[in-house]
């Protein structure tokens, strides 16, 4: 007798539509860097064993280390991000997200994990972003373009010197960028932890980056969720270079930018006004 | 011709399985076993220092992932300007201590017992100590670390397993590091951070292997820690790297009891970056250039300490990988080494190969299960009389590492394993037994451990 090879068919056919169904997961959290891309079931586990101890199981920062860190693991359920290309208020992009697993963010714990693969790196990224539906519903910023840096001279450091006392950098920074400002002690952070300023005086680094490209995109965009603001709107292309160059003669460091410094100063030392709420830059 | 190789082992097993004297003339009962004891390397102070999870150094612990592996070659840094011990607490102490009650059972089959020639399977089982390791390392100030780990073996003998001091990032540059002192050689395979327990699966015989015949003052191991001076660096995420070691010729015992000579030591690998594996996929290759004096000044019949002359070489070679399937874990070793035929005891230079393949399956970080064989062939015997198969060595190893809990702060891990050695009318040198080679020298001897432990530290 021929079965009933209808009935089975379509009972076949509901089977596979039902396996299908099951089998098709949401759309999957996926980031983006270079030619490669990440997967979020791929960075869980990852996150699970590289990440969670601070950041948490739920992304919020409370891991079971958090009380014993200072500065407290990021929010990624907020999501607000301290290194970014982009303007300040928006997403940053999958990039700045790998580059700060990859750098890690000097004075605090988060050590740079650069031993990871590339892919573990940017799995970790596609999972980190399922924390906060906004990756869902907004895009990242646009990147901000870094204009070529121009010809250091003494006069674009000392203009430099005049927009630190002019933009009030010092009133968190100190005026010899020591971190010592009269501001420095009741700063917080965006979940009201007390926060710190940067202190140049520190050594090679800064939280986002070590290069002056960094430094330069740091007060172009701020570091969200800490009371660095951004500057773009205040500052020309030229003045920021120029900030970029006088913060380099605050560094412990033998860059070109301290040489020509200490060069002017041996000098010409007596004409500069102290910074702070007397001084005028120069 | 049962006599003459017993007489050809004797030095052999004197020396792997019975107390030896010393070249200083004071007694040593150091024996094969007792120095594997110590598997040492897995740091909870530096969890604590850091709060990081053991999982964030070691795929599962004590094995370093490549996190970790740059972590240790950065001298114990993570890099974030908060390595200095001026950014702990004073009440922090870089210290962890890590034991392992266990439960064991040794079967060792063709034991000569008495009266002789008897034979028969030895069964040894009970309720056991390791023995406790001290590890202390950190930092003494940025870029300048420090180890010590002291010994407490289970019957109170006390050891230095590790003294040594670091200058980290030379010149600012991740390629140029010196450390002085005892250290474990620049091994891609770590034997101290095993994940293997047992007598049997606790031991490579790529690394310990030494023919019969080989002379009394011969020791060697290269998982052994040595006395020395390691000059090493890697690229900044460590996937490059690099070790050239200056070592006495001692084996790392103190005191100098050889004579004036000098071993070297070369490693290299490369890592990739490649596949979606947990960690990069990794190639080394790594040589060792040794040397074991031959004869001492005496006084009274006794060797003057620090007075061997007639230094003879020896040499191990290999390449080894470590390859990544998703979770699986692949290492391959294969090795070649050969002694000067002095150090043989015999005419000619003895010479062999080993090729393992180790597996770990890391589940999840709190789950290992992992598998190692191992097999070792004479290519030349010292003795030309001497069985071909003479020392030949089938190992395989089986085992299950579960930890109930991961965080920052210590560690523990329930350990199963099942290992099993089988050695061509040698007695084992791993696994207990009597100690004595068995009667025919055709005679395959297999030796098993069966282990369930409880693996902490803190």
């Amino acid at each position: 007798m021929r079965p009933h090879t209808g009935w089975v068919s379509f009972r076949s056919a509901c089977g596979v539509v039902l396996l299908l169904a099951r089998a098709t997961p949401a759309p999957a959290q996926e980031a983006h860097v270079g030619n490669r891309t990440g997967h979020a079931k791929a960075g869980k586990p990852l996150y699970q064993r590289y990440c969670v101890g601070c950041h948490g199981q739920d992304g919020d920062g409370n891991g079971e280390n958090a009380a014993w860190i200072d500065p407290k693991p990021r929010d990624f359920t907020t999501p607000v991000f301290k290194c970014r290309s982009t303007p300040t208020g928006t997403l940053p992009t999958d990039a700045d997200l790998f580059n700060a697993v990859t750098r890690g963010f000097v004075t605090t714990n988060m050590p740079p994990w650069r031993p990871l693969t590339e892919q573990n790196r940017v799995d970790l990224v596609a999972f980190i972003k399922t924390f906060s539906k906004r990756w869902q519903t907004a895009k990242p910023g646009a990147p901000l373009t870094v204009p070529p840096e121009p010809v250091l001279t003494i006069q674009g450091i000392l203009h430099g010197r005049e927009l630190y006392q002019r933009m009030e950098c010092w009133k968190c920074h100190g005026p010899a960028g020591h971190g010592d400002g009269p501001s420095a002690h009741d700063l917080t952070d965006n979940k009201d932890n007390p926060i710190r300023p940067y202190d140049f005086r520190s050594g090679t680094r800064f939280m986002c980056g070590e290069t002056n490209q960094d430094l330069y995109r740091i007060f172009m965009t701020g570091l969200d969720g800490s009371p660095m603001p951004s500057f773009a709107d205040q500052l020309k292309p030229a003045d920021g270079w120029d900030l970029v160059h006088f913060l380099r003669t605050l560094q412990p460091l033998q860059t070109r930018e301290a040489a020509i410094w200490r060069e002017w100063v041996a000098t010409h030392g007596s004409e500069l006004k102290p910074i702070g709420p007397e001084g005028g830059g120069r | 011709m049962v006599k003459r190789f017993l007489k050809s082992a004797a030095p052999l097993a004197m020396m792997l399985c019975a107390a030896m004297t010393a070249p200083s003339g004071g007694t040593a009962a150091r024996t094969y076993n007792e120095a594997y004891v110590h598997y040492s390397t897995l740091i909870p102070a530096f969890a604590r220092k850091y709060n990081l999870p053991c999982s964030a150094c070691h795929t599962a612990w004590p094995e370093l992932n490549a996190f970790g592996q740059a972590f240790k070659d950065r001298g114990y840094q993570l890099g974030n300007d908060r390595d200095s011990p001026i950014w702990q607490a004073p009440a922090y102490w870089p210290i962890s201590m890590r034991t392992t009650p266990q439960i064991h059972a040794e079967n060792t089959t063709h034991q000569p017992i008495d009266p002789a020639p008897s034979e028969k399977t030895i069964t040894q089982t009970g309720v056991d100590l390791s023995g406790v390791d001290f590890l202390l390392l950190g930092t003494l100030y940025k870029n300048i670390t420090f180890g010590l780990v002291p010994t407490l073996d289970a019957d109170g003998t006390t050891g230095l397993e590790a003294a040594f001091v670091r200058f980290d990032n030379l010149g600012s540059s991740p390629w140029a590091n010196i450390k002085v002192g005892k250290f474990e050689l620049d091994n891609l395979l770590s034997e101290k951070r095993f994940t293997w327990l047992s007598n049997n699966g606790g031991f490579l015989y790529a690394y310990h292997y030494q023919p019969a015949g080989s002379v009394d003052n011969y020791v060697f191991g290269l998982g052994d820690n040595q006395i020395g001076a390691e000059f090493a660096g890697h690229s900044i995420n460590s996937y490059t790297r690099y070790s050239v070691a200056v070592l006495t010729p001692d084996d790392g015992e103190p005191g100098l009891p050889s004579g004036n000579s000098v071993d070297a030591m070369v490693s290299l690998s490369q890592a990739f970056q490649m596949g979606g594996g947990l960690g990069p996929p990794r190639i080394g290759v790594f040589g060792y250039l040794g040397h074991r004096p031959t004869t001492f000044d005496s006084v009274g019949g006794a060797p003057i300490p620090g007075t061997g002359s007639g230094f003879k070489s020896f040499t191990r070679v290999g390449a080894t990988a470590q390859v990544w399937f998703g979770n699986l874990e692949l290492i391959p070793l294969v090795s070649h080494a050969s002694d000067d035929a002095a150090l043989g005891g015999s005419t000619q230079k003895p010479e062999w190969n080993t090729t393992l393949l180790e597996a770990h399956y890391v589940a999840t970080p709190r789950l290992l299960v992992q598998g190692r064989y191992e097999l070792l062939r004479m290519s030349k015997q010292a003795d030309p009389a001497t069985p071909k198969t003479f020392g030949d060595v089938d190992a395989l190893a089986l085992g299950v590492r579960a930890y109930p809990f991961m965080f920052s702060r210590a560690g523990m891990a329930i350990h199963a394993e099942f290992a099993m050695t089988g050695t061509t009318g040698m007695a084992p040198l791993s696994g207990d037994g009597s100690g004595v080679d068995a009667y025919d020298p055709a005679t395959k001897i297999w030796s098993r451990s069966l282990f369930l432990g409880f693996d902490f530290a803190f």
